[in-house]
């Protein structure tokens, strides 16, 4: 398992470089200015100055490298330099933003905690929800359950976020003002009551992540546990007299959870990744709401920095969901 | 009489007395939301409005422009003019006086050499500083003394308000950024994020395109201002969720720029938190109309220039009865609501500036008929369509893809079908259409079309270069590889004339007496048909007082004026 680990993270680093030169490519062949959102009154040589002063004057393999350098090299020192007080980085110029010329991973970190509290908690929320509506579904397929089940599990599959985003909005803060519309990032916990602002300004956009990551795991979960229920050994599990409990909650879910550890793992880095529309729905400004605005702004270190850190955390967790499904599965052997 | 005195005196007191009895700090927070969040904090590194207008609560220029758009001093004593001595007689420098004892935020100085190192910093050449055309013509800036700063242009400028005047050309602190010139500019996170200013805010926490938290400048000039002791500068989202906040949940007191229909706002005002406030810059809506022939059958190359005339559309009987079938304000009702007016000029506002000679309030198709019918222009042929020396009215009228200018050509389509013109809609994609590729046969400047809608304005409030967009020689045309912005194609000898003069006239009142006769010129002699003067519209709580909408500079000027209104 160990050799296998370490193969495969070797691997990764051409994988890795490769992927960051194709999304470099592709930024730089796509059509866009990072000058578009200038006002038209500015002229069309000042803006060629702006552009110039960006580094955009320089050609591609030199941008490409500067960057490689930047993040590989200069980055990792800033980290050092912020844990231990060093001063390794001192002068280097970092990854820099278009958008606002200042350190593209510093504006990573400001906005992470966002993120993670409002997707991963959606997330641990959906998951908490999803495997037992799955394991009672399977067993009672065709139950009233089992279609309620269905049925709320295909709107949330169909319904978009900017739409019950937007449902909710209306509902709980227009109508009944319940919850506040607007997230406000600044808020810090501290005591009961900013804790309670926090619980009220997350319920909304936590439901609404949570109802469509609801809705495919519990999907999941029920149609391996429908693959397990029919198999033999459950049968002779229920020969030897054990307790319906036991057939079903150790032999039937310890199997079934193999698959459904792997959709889960593999949707981890989605929660990095931030959810963009329900993010831009409800204000929360996390990284999500940060590629975008990047995006259209036309911010090329931004865009390639934040898709590479996910082109990372995807890479990283295909690892370790495989590693996982050794663990989980004595049949499976890597080496 | 003294007892009526006095009792004057005491009414106006009290309606005096929120502004009058409020101090520094007191009305705790407001909360302003733009959907489009800030990323930076210095304007002369972004130039979007986003960015300039969060950065002028904290810095601020000389001078500035109120709602009516006329200059008011700001750091300065008094707005130089040639009558007060400020203004050189030859009109090549200008000399401004700095109000003795202000201060920056950090409780130093403010000097003249602040203003003058500003101009080195954005007219450094590696800089690529966004507001430098502010700067244009200027050969330099000195500084006699701490309070005294001089600007000297290369040549005779009549309006010489360009530098240091507007929110998008503020005063930066000298020693702050005394680090940042040139291709240091970006690398200055600190200061791009934090500008020391003289502005009623200071910004305690700057997050890129999220959120800024700011509290009262402790050394502000006016010691009971600003009334808020934070603010809270909220970014992102959309206009409708803005206005939502704004006017239906309360949570936030400001809301800017809110592109929405009528109805939609309409909508979210009943929900009784908030009202919408709409300001006038000179952006109007009109029709263009084709000077020459864009008739298909023609060369390329010689389509729609001056070679070829346009049959019809040059002839006063036609374009004044097109303007006079047209029911302006219905079109108003339909497309902006609150944040349109009707208007008959090409340079609507600044009010000093805008024509009062004409009106074209009402609808008037019986008068446009019987126009056409004096003028032998009738319908021989008995198909509804009139004909000029047996050409057919049929006109080809383009637009971009919007739904509001839809609506617009569908209704102008009848109106002009019931005095005997037949239009033909077209709409072309908008970034195609203002995309200005000179090898796209669609865009408006080549203008393969008879008549064409889309709206234009300007930036500050002199209105010199864009009169100037119909001088014969801005014709875009294929030598210019279809470059320009005389757009009808409009040419007249009388106008070049009239306008070189007001490029040479100082004074706002000789300069607005020649430029309300460019713009009746550029209607009477039928190069466009104004439709919609078209504003701006924004929306603040009912609890917010001192909002006063400003088109001609940064919206959040007043913003040392606003406070919370009794009761709330």
């Amino acid at each position: 398992m160990l050799t296998f680990t370490i193969r495969r993270l070797v691997l990764a680093v051409p994988t890795l470089l490769f992927i960051s030169l194709v999304i470099f490519l592709l930024l730089e062949l796509a059509p866009g200015d990072p000058m578009a959102q200038v006002p038209l009154t500015v002229p069309p040589e000042v803006k060629e100055k702006m552009r110039e002063a960006l580094g955009l004057g320089q050609p591609m393999h030199v941008r490409f490298w500067k960057w490689i350098v930047q993040f590989f090299w200069i980055e990792p020192q800033v980290l050092i330099d912020h844990y231990l007080g060093t001063s390794f980085s001192a002068g280097d110029l970092r990854v820099i933003s278009w958008q606002t010329r200042s350190p593209v991973m510093d504006i990573v970190i400001q906005r992470l905690p966002q993120t993670l509290w409002v997707v991963g908690t959606a997330y641990v929320v959906a998951t908490l929800i999803a495997i037992p509506i799955g394991i009672y579904s399977a067993y009672r397929q065709y139950s009233w359950f089992d279609q309620a089940g269905t049925f709320v599990s295909m709107i949330g599959f169909s319904v978009p976020p900017f739409f019950s985003g937007v449902l909710v909005i209306v509902i709980f803060s227009v109508q009944l003002g319940w919850f506040p519309s607007i997230y406000d990032t600044t808020l810090k916990v501290t005591d009961w009551d900013s804790f309670m602002a926090q619980l009220r300004q997350m319920i909304m956009p936590v439901t609404v992540l949570a109802l469509q990551i609801t809705a495919q795991t519990s999907r999941f979960m029920r149609a391996s546990m429908l693959d397990n229920l029919n198999q033999d050994y459950v049968r002779t599990a229920r020969a030897k007299g054990l307790s319906e409990y036991s057939v079903v909650m150790i032999h039937v879910l310890r199997n079934s959870m193999i698959p459904v550890v792997t959709v889960i793992a593999l949707g981890v880095p989605a929660i990095f990744g931030g959810a963009i529309i329900t993010e831009q729905v409800f204000k929360v400004n996390g990284i999500g709401q940060l590629l975008i605005t990047a995006i259209q702004a036309n911010d090329l270190p931004m865009v390639q920095t934040l898709t590479f850190i996910f082109a990372v955390l995807i890479v990283l967790f295909n690892l370790i969901a495989d590693v996982l499904y050794g663990v989980l599965d004595p049949r499976i052997r890597y080496d | 009489m003294k007892t009526k005195t006095l009792l004057l005196g005491a009414i106006a007191s009290a309606a005096m007395a929120p502004a009058a009895f409020a101090e520094r700090g007191s009305d705790g927070n407001v909360s302003i939301l733009y959907w489009q969040a800030p990323s930076i904090l210095n304007p002369f590194l972004s130039g979007g409005t986003k960015d300039v207008e969060s950065a002028s609560l904290v810095i601020e220029p000389l001078a500035r422009y109120n709602e009516a758009g006329e200059l008011v001093p700001w750091l300065v004593e008094e707005i130089p003019t040639v009558e007060n001595g400020g203004v050189s007689e030859d009109l090549t420098t200008i000399t401004w006086k700095i109000t003795p004892g202000l201060k920056w935020s950090d409780g130093t100085a403010f000097t003249s050499a602040d203003v003058k190192f500003t101009y080195d910093y954005c007219t450094h050449p590696e800089g690529g500083c966004a507001q430098v055309t502010k700067f244009e013509g200027v050969e330099s800036v000195e500084t006699p003394d701490d309070l005294t700063v001089v600007v000297n242009f290369s040549e005779p400028t009549p309006f010489p308000y360009g530098p240091f005047v507007g929110g998008e050309s503020p005063i930066i602190q000298a020693a702050q950024f005394a680090d940042c010139m040139g291709a240091k500019a970006p690398e200055c996170t600190e200061q791009n994020f934090n500008p020391i200013g003289t502005g009623p805010f200071v910004v305690d926490e700057f997050r890129p395109n999220d959120v800024i938290t700011m509290s009262a400048n402790p050394n502000f000039r006016d010691p009971d201002k600003p009334a808020f002791a934070t603010l809270t500068f909220k970014g992102g989202g959309d206009a409708t969720a803005a206005g939502r906040a704004v006017m239906e949940t309360g949570e936030f007191d400001y809301a800017w720029n809110l592109q929405l229909a009528p109805d939609v706002i309409a909508e979210m005002q009943e929900g009784g938190k908030g009202v919408p406030v709409a300001g006038f810059g000179p952006l109007l809506e009109r029709i263009m109309i084709n000077q020459t022939d864009a008739s298909p059958n023609l060369p390329e190359g010689e389509r729609s220039t001056a070679k070829h005339p346009h049959p019809f559309l040059t002839d006063p009987a036609v374009y004044k009865a097109m303007s006079m079938a047209i029911d302006r304000p219905l079109l108003v009702e339909v497309g902006y609501g609150q944040a349109g007016k009707v208007t008959c000029n090409w340079v609507p506002a600044p009010e000093a500036f805008a024509s009062t000679s004409m009106t074209c309030d009402t609808q008037d198709i019986a008068g446009a008929n019987k126009m056409l019918d004096d003028a032998g222009i009738v319908d021989t042929d008995g198909d509804g369509i009139r004909e000029k020396d047996g050409v057919p009215l049929k006109i080809l009228y383009q637009t971009s893809t919007n739904a509001v200018r839809q609506d617009f050509q569908a209704l102008i389509k009848q109106w002009w079908s019931e005095i005997g013109i037949e239009a033909e809609l077209r709409n072309v994609n908008a970034s195609v259409f203002f995309g200005g590729d000179p090898g796209s046969p669609d865009t408006f400047q080549k203008f393969y079309a008879d008549v064409e809608m889309y709206a234009n304005t300007f930036n500050g409030t002199d209105p010199q270069s864009y009169l100037g967009n119909m001088l014969c020689d801005k014709a875009p045309r294929p030598e210019t590889q279809w470059q320009g912005e005389n757009i009808s194609r409009w040419c007249s000898e009388e106008y070049d004339a009239l306008h070189a003069e007001l490029a040479q006239t100082a004074g706002l009142e000789a300069r607005a007496e020649i430029a309300k006769r460019l713009n009746d010129m550029v209607i009477e002699g039928g190069a466009m048909i104004p439709l919609v003067h078209r504003g701006r519209l924004s929306a603040h709580a009912n609890t917010l007082g001192g909002v006063i909408l400003n088109v001609w500079d940064s919206e959040l000027w007043n913003v040392a004026d606003w406070y919370r209104l009794e009761g709330s």
